[in-house]
């Protein structure tokens, strides 16, 4: 088996949950951990704006993912794995992805559905253990790491549903360098389009005949999360994160964009720290009550929130605010 | 494990390698304001205000572990300005409980909002609609004023409990109960005493005891203290855990205005007379053995609600507090020539779950409540501070003569010292001699389980001891597997007894429970009175007053009973 794990090395997969972590390294670290049985999570939850590739990939191909969560469990010698669905996701594939379950289910493996309400921080990892474990969903602090101690306590490799279907086509020699874009914008249907990963996000826009005729801005890599970058920009820049692609035109309303955030901030926010968990609150406060954006008080609380929030996922805030403020108001953040 | 020495703020300390950098400041008494961080309990990192500065970055100081030449900043510009704009945050609008909490402005929290500046108006919270949730008649939380740092949660589960949780996301998160029928809250108040901002507290006492002190209205006021308070009201006044403050209470209590001054150690001696009575006629009788303590209301709750099956297993005695303020509102109040319906008694306790006992009808003795009112000891300091006495400062008074207690009820706070003045006098009632060495080391100390076996002539006694409900559960499944495994077991609902009560000032950690401890011993070691059935004040009320009355009445001042308790109940 350690034949795949090369491939999956020269391939250099990475992670596509947004983190990017090398997927080889992580396997080695489960396969390292003490522990006895080990434990295989996908994690489809989804819960960032503008993404919905998984969706579409489970919706598509079930087997590829279902199969590459096999060849994980192969390689760390178990046969226990778990999906952590968007509960809106399961219900709609349901019909697809029980059959290809009941096959593996006849040769020993065991799959066990978690379906999970919505939600931005149930994509987090160690929160999505939280919530299969029954407990509190908020983020664990760590270490240990959930490639030490993960689910119940046992070694556990979690991988994106995106991650998982790159795993089964490198195991088929079957892999291509792309990825999956989630294309979204003004008076546009969102669609999934699967295109190499070097291309910038000028090319990707052009051709998927998507490039706009007004002047505009986009955000990617998550749409709630991702960066802000101008027309310029998108001449070099390539996608990132989680791989969502949102167009906006130039004359959006500041106000209105932030607000959209904020928004999402504070309903997603978990409520386990104060930076995000009152912080988020009061961002959306600010702006609801304000009718032009008070920037100064409004960068304290995003300052607060980038630098002492618990996961990421409230450390994130400052990405979306400071990009924009910087490549698209030319405003200094 | 490795001596280091690292930097904060440019002076040199010494510390194990792997300590914390919060745990090394509060050691050396360097204020980093934490709200989350409770030694006892699990590392949480969520408060986010601990923050330090660490090679140019700011991070939180408790996750933060001590490394060899470690420098670190406590009060930089850049800690500065994300912790005061992060405490404002975390205490916005918390300045609108403090006209409704008896701490009033000596609390930790107002403390430190003068210290950081924090005005708590700067931001308001988001509302939470829902209302105070009353603990039974014990304690109360007040989720619009939750601070969401779960310690409350995590002791209830850690006692083995598990009724507290937090509820809802983001900023709605707060505080709620589990609504699981098959549980329910036991009432011991150790959320209130692990809560940093007093949104889970005692329900109020003091504010009616206040107004009895300033129009008395023809009512006679006797204060009984707790063997407990006294080793731990100092911490109120900044002195550290374990003082005797005996004296200076007893001072401070005639200046509050209360006419007599008395003492729960007494009642704790009346206690001991009858439950090792009870003990000696099960054992001599064949009676239900193992018999079990049941002083604690806590634990009684506890066997009420999750193991009414072990409820014949209960001693009949009533706990100290009533005993005592039965005998005051009766044989006292005859002696002394007193309308027992004039007689108000406070008591001031280390329990929250003592304003529940204290509300029993089924406790009453001549249609009259034992017990009028109760205050925990931070409710006591409030009361104190609220009238400018500085307790230290105060000459040591003594103990009007019904008072009068022994070293068996010292010791009572302690978790063992109900087993151990029980056994002092039980091997009198059953051998009709008397001990040479009083002490039973093996039951004290702080370990969940105790157990032990005692000589009692030509017969061995079985017995154990056990804190927190957790424990007790390990108990009530083994006396089910093996019914003959014990004699007699004391259970209590509070970590170390008593002593780390409910009602106890904060903090209230295992290690400052220890110290408190040690002052109880300390004050049996002194006594020449050591066992309860020597103590005049006792063998006068029962040999004088109760043995005179017919045998209902000693009943209703003496015994009491239980039923199995609903949720809620």
């Amino acid at each position: 088996m350690n034949n795949l794990l090369d491939k999956i090395k020269a391939a250099k997969l990475v992670g596509r949950g947004g983190a990017g972590y090398p997927t080889a390294a992580k396997w080695e670290m489960v396969k390292k951990a003490s522990g006895q049985t080990k434990v295989v999570i996908c994690n489809a939850s989804e819960g960032e704006l503008g993404v919905f590739k998984d969706f579409h990939i489970l919706k598509k191909f079930p087997q590829d993912v279902v199969k590459g969560m096999v060849l994980a469990m192969d390689y760390l010698g178990t046969k226990q794995a778990y999906f952590n669905f968007n509960k809106k996701y399961y219900r709609r594939i349901i019909l697809k992805l029980d059959p290809i379950l009941k096959r593996y289910e006849a040769k020993g493996y065991r799959f066990t559905v978690y379906e999970e309400k919505p939600s931005y921080i149930g994509g987090e990892e160690t929160a999505l253990l939280n919530a299969i474990e029954g407990r509190r969903i908020e983020p664990r602090l760590k270490p240990p790491y959930p490639c030490d101690a993960g689910l119940f306590g046992k070694p556990t490799l979690i991988h994106n549903v995106e991650t998982l279907f790159n795993v089964a086509r490198v195991a088929e020699g079957k892999f291509e360098p792309n990825r999956f874009y989630c294309l979204s914008g003004p008076k546009k249907l969102n669609r999934v389009y699967y295109l190499p990963d070097s291309w910038t996000i000028e090319q990707i826009l052009k051709k998927t005949k998507r490039y706009p005729r007004y002047d505009f801005f986009a955000q990617i890599g998550g749409g709630a999360s991702g960066l802000v970058i101008n027309q310029k920009q998108m001449e070099t820049q390539k996608m990132t994160g989680a791989g969502s692609l949102q167009v906006f035109r130039s004359t959006t309303d500041p106000r209105q964009l932030l607000l959209h955030w904020f928004e999402f901030y504070a309903k997603e926010s978990c409520g386990k720290c104060t930076p995000c968990r009152e912080g988020s609150f009061q961002l959306y406060e600010l702006l609801k009550r304000n009718k032009r954006v008070p920037w100064k008080k409004m960068m304290t609380i995003v300052e607060i929130m980038g630098k002492i929030s618990f996961c990421a996922l409230g450390k994130s805030i400052v990405i979306p605010v400071k990009s924009y403020m910087k490549n698209v108001l030319k405003k200094r953040a | 494990m490795k001596k280091i020495s690292i930097h904060i703020d440019g002076k040199k300390y010494q510390c194990n390698e792997g300590e914390s950098i919060l745990q090394i400041a509060i050691r050396n008494n360097i204020d980093i304001p934490h709200f989350c961080y409770h030694e006892d309990l699990q590392l949480d990192v969520h408060c986010r205000t601990c923050l330090v500065e660490f090679e140019g970055n700011v991070t939180t100081s408790c996750n933060l572990f001590a490394k060899p030449g470690m420098k670190v900043l406590t009060n930089s510009s850049k800690v500065k300005k994300l912790r005061d704009e992060n405490l404002e945050l975390l205490l916005a609008d918390h300045k609108k409980i403090c006209p409704k909490c008896q701490q009033g402005y000596f609390c930790r929290t107002a403390r430190q909002m003068k210290k950081y500046r924090i005005t708590g108006t700067k931001y308001h919270r988001d509302e939470i609609k829902a209302p105070i949730h009353k603990l039974g008649t014990a304690a109360e939380f007040d989720p619009q004023a939750c601070i969401s740092c779960n310690k409350c949660v995590e002791m209830c589960e850690k006692i083995g409990i598990g009724f507290l949780k937090l509820e809802g996301k983001g900023s709605k998160t707060h505080l709620g109960y589990n609504k699981d029928p098959n549980v329910d809250c036991i009432y011991c108040g150790q959320c209130t005493a692990h809560c940093p901002v007093a949104a889970v507290r005692e329900q109020n006492h003091l504010q009616p005891v206040e107004n009895l002190l300033k129009n008395r209205k023809g009512k006679v006021l006797i204060a009984q203290m707790a063997p407990s308070v006294r080793a731990s009201i100092g911490e109120e006044f900044g002195l550290p855990p374990g003082k005797n403050m005996e004296g200076e209470m007893i001072t401070a209590l005639r200046k509050l205005g209360f006419d007599y001054v008395f003492d729960v150690n007494m009642g704790a001696d009346i206690t001991t007379y009858v439950e090792a009575t009870e003990l000696a006629e099960r054992i001599k009788g064949n009676g239900v053995l193992p018999m079990i303590t049941s002083c604690c209301p806590g634990w009684v709750k506890y066997a009420e609600f999750y193991h009414p099956e072990i409820l014949p297993n209960l001693t009949r005695a009533r706990s100290p507090q009533i005993h005592s303020g039965g005998a005051y509102k009766t044989w006292w109040a005859k002696k002394a020539g007193v309308d027992p319906k004039k007689i108000v008694i406070v008591s001031l306790m280390p329990c929250t779950s003592k304003k529940y006992e204290a509300d029993f009808e089924k406790l009453k003795v001549n249609g009259l409540y034992p017990v009028d009112y109760v205050l925990t000891t931070r409710e006591t300091g409030a009361l104190l501070k609220k009238h400018y006495i500085n307790l230290p400062t105060l000459k040591k008074g003594k103990l009007d003569l019904p008072g009068t207690y022994s070293g068996a009820a010292a010791i009572y706070g302690a978790s063992g010292g109900v087993m151990e003045s029980a056994l002092r006098s039980a091997y009198h009632f059953i051998t009709g001699k008397e001990l040479k060495k009083v002490e039973f080391k093996e039951v004290r100390g702080m370990k969940g389980i105790k157990k032990a076996m005692v000589k009692f002539g030509n017969r061995t006694l079985h017995v154990a001891v056990a804190y927190m409900p957790k424990n007790s559960h390990i108990l009530i499944e083994e006396i089910k597997k093996n019914p003959l495994a014990y004699d007699y077991i004391e259970m209590m609902a509070c970590p170390g007894g008593c002593i780390g009560g409910g009602g106890q000032p904060y903090p209230n950690s295992e290690a400052i429970i220890w110290e408190r401890i040690q002052a109880l011993y300390k004050i049996d070691d002194k006594m020449t009175l050591r066992t309860a059935h020597q103590n005049p004040v006792v063998i006068d009320f029962f040999e004088n007053y109760i043995a005179k009355l017919p045998k209902h009445k000693q009943e209703e001042i003496l015994l009491t009973r239980y039923s199995r308790k609903r949720k809620f109940e």
